[in-house]
């Protein structure tokens, strides 16, 4: 079943009367065929359209969408001989992280990435995508093993954010991530984050600090989530849309603001829409990025790396 | 090197003095005994009756932390115009301007040079006065250029923390500074330098989650709050009353995240004793000062309020 957004609603009538329209057994079937193409080709523009100029708030909805390719889906997709690799080897296995190595197009890669889950199960045992410190820990240890072996790092980000919890602050939640951001940035092999839905303040940034950053088309990255954000500054959650708005959260702001290095085109009415797609999209753009900093002597990596971070901000001083 | 030119001014400020308080009497927040002000500002701003510290302000932080409460501060470039056009109920360049002119300050993070028991150090001192010590990318700035001097003075380099975490008026920008102030991090610890880090109340969100967990030594002041998440998020997330002390400077030693909690009249002795101790520093004759301070304050104190 396809869950549709609000804003889709002129689309999920349309595809409703479709659907109504092909169980028909109309002895007339040929006018059903005519209509089916008609009603398709008309959901189609409606969905062209909306996607063409979604507002920030909608971006955020598109983001989280529950049918949006994970990024369990992209490891399965993008990797052979995938070997999952488990445990910070201090404390526990975080199953919000998921990592491991395995082979993209042929070369030997270690993945890791934010799991939110697809259904009740498995999002609660993925604690919907929310790291504690174990499971940034675990990242540390897979970054550092790709660093040892000489392996590309390619991580998926898709999370609301760290997880706010008792156990996670006993542990240590706020060295996790800071200590996650500085083995990032040591890492003497290509690093190449892509955020794949909601790119949720640090505990996003703790697998985010690569060579390059990658967001999908309709992906968000952002410092607090807009509801927060509104709580706080308009003390109104409802002002989400606003706020969404103003933190400028889209790929498209943060490409402009140079705080990102790519955009990964979406199908027409997002990576949820036609998952095959995205997954082969967000193929191309890493495939494409992979050849360009596989050359890359270590020295150099980490050197233009830092002069990347080391200037975001900088140009907009007075 | 060219940065000292294009970002970094030095100018003498001579001691840094706050005007005389107006009010003679000051009430604890803690256990609401009046303390003259007076005696209360001799006392580092901690109460003589149950030792909460309160809240310091830069020029006292300063004035407390080198010796002779002598410095010299580091010019830095002001804050950003606005790279968002960020506007709430407020413009973000009007909370700018609240803000420096309400705390005197021209940005969250004040640099500074001079010696702590002896031995030349870079201090960066956190204003949780300004837009509550928010982290932006001017603040990123500052602490890659506190980097960039004590390299280039061959110096610790020493922060003292106080903030709400990112600065949400910048978005991303904000957030990117972890990975920035990180590298100002990796900077001193390619030199061989120590970076020693005061965690102060309040401590939180990005600041905690980036340059303040990642001190070779990690000191606290007593019974501060310092963590990723609010208390408030956390209790809104697992719908549990939060432990007694969580989060707390001694909390985070009990677990391990700290070296020490350290009362603030005994901070300019550890940091002392601290700095001479890794930058390998001949031990200082009998009876002087820093020698002195290993007697006094040898193993982390905590205070009573805690
Ligand atoms: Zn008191």
């Amino acid at each position: 079943m396809r869950q549709f957004l609000d804003f889709e609603k002129p689309v999920a009538e349309l595809e409703n009367k479709i659907d109504e329209l092909r169980q028909m057994t109309d002895p007339d079937g040929v006018n059903i065929a005519e209509e089916t193409a008609r009603l398709s080709e008309k959901a189609e523009k409606h969905l062209r359209a909306i996607y063409a100029k979604l507002t920030p708030w909608q971006k955020v909805q598109v983001a989280r969408h529950a049918q949006r390719p994970h990024a369990q889906d992209y490891i399965n997709a993008l990797l052979t001989e995938f070997t999952p690799l488990a445990g910070d080897r201090l404390y526990a296995d975080d199953k919000a992280i998921v990592g491991g190595i395995g082979r993209f197009d042929g070369q030997p890669v270690v993945v890791i990435g934010t799991e939110r889950g697809s259904d009740l199960e498995t999002r609660l045992s993925h604690n919907f995508g929310m790291a504690r410190p174990e499971g940034y820990r675990k990242a540390q240890r897979l970054m550092k093993l790709a660093g040892r072996f000489n392996l590309p790092i390619l991580t998926f980000i898709d999370t609301a954010g760290a997880w706010p919890g008792i156990d996670a602050e006993q542990r240590g939640q706020a060295e996790a991530i800071a200590r996650s951001i500085e083995v990032c940035l040591e890492a003497p092999v290509p690093l190449i984050a892509t955020v794949i839905g909601e790119g949720g303040s640090g505990g996003a940034v703790a697998l985010g600090a690569g060579d390059r950053v990658m967001m999908l088309e309709h992906a968000i990255y952002s410092v607090i989530s807009p509801e927060a954000c509104a709580s706080i500054l308009w003390r109104d959650p409802k002002q989400a849309s606003t706020a969404a708005e103003t933190l400028r959260l889209t790929a498209q702001d943060l490409s402009r603001l140079g705080l990102i290095d790519r955009i990964i085109p979406e199908p027409v009415g997002g990576a949820q829409r036609d998952p095959q797609a995205a997954l082969a999209s967000v193929h191309d753009a890493l495939a494409e990025e992979l050849k360009a900093l596989l050359p890359l002597a270590p020295a150099r990596l980490k050197e233009l790396r830092r002069e990347k971070f080391l200037a975001m901000g900088r140009e907009n001083l007075s | 090197m060219s940065w000292i030119t294009e970002y970094v001014r030095p100018k003498i400020r001579g001691l840094l003095r706050r005007d005389v308080p107006d009010n003679l009497w000051t009430n604890c927040e803690s256990c609401g005994q009046m303390i003259l002000t007076k005696e209360l500002r001799r006392a580092m701003n901690v109460c003589p009756h149950c030792g909460h510290h309160m809240k310091a302000l830069v020029p006292d932080r300063l004035a407390w932390t080198f010796d002779n409460g002598e410095c010299t501060r580091i010019e830095l470039p002001p804050a950003p115009v606005d790279p968002l056009g960020f506007r709430d109920q407020k413009k973000y360049t009007d909370r700018l301007k609240d803000a420096r002119a309400k705390s005197h300050l021209d940005e969250s993070l004040i640099v500074a040079h001079g010696t702590i028991g002896g031995y030349p150090a870079v201090v960066g001192v956190m204003a949780i006065e300004f837009m509550t010590g928010t982290m932006g990318a001017a603040f990123g700035e500052r602490f890659v250029a506190a980097a960039r001097l004590a390299v280039l003075q061959k110096s610790p380099l020493v922060v003292f923390t106080a903030s709400g975490g990112a600065r949400m008026q910048e978005g991303v920008i904000s957030l990117m500074q972890m990975p920035r102030t990180t590298i100002g991090v990796q900077m001193l610890k390619e030199a061989g330098l120590p970076y020693i880090v005061v965690l102060t109340n309040p401590t939180t969100g990005g600041v905690t989650a980036s340059f303040a967990m990642l001190g070779d030594v990690q000191i606290a002041e007593p019974n501060a709050l310092i963590g990723f998440a609010g208390p408030r998020v956390i209790e809104d997330t697992v719908r549990e009353k939060l432990p007694e002390g969580f989060q707390r400077s001694e909390y985070l030693l009990d677990h391990g995240m700290l070296d020490m909690v350290v009362d603030r009249k005994n901070m300019r002795e550890t940091l002392a004793r601290v700095i001479g101790l890794l930058m390998r520093a001949p031990a200082k004759p009998e009876g002087e000062k820093a020698t002195q301070s290993v007697a006094e304050s040898g193993a982390a104190q905590t205070s009573p309020a805690a």
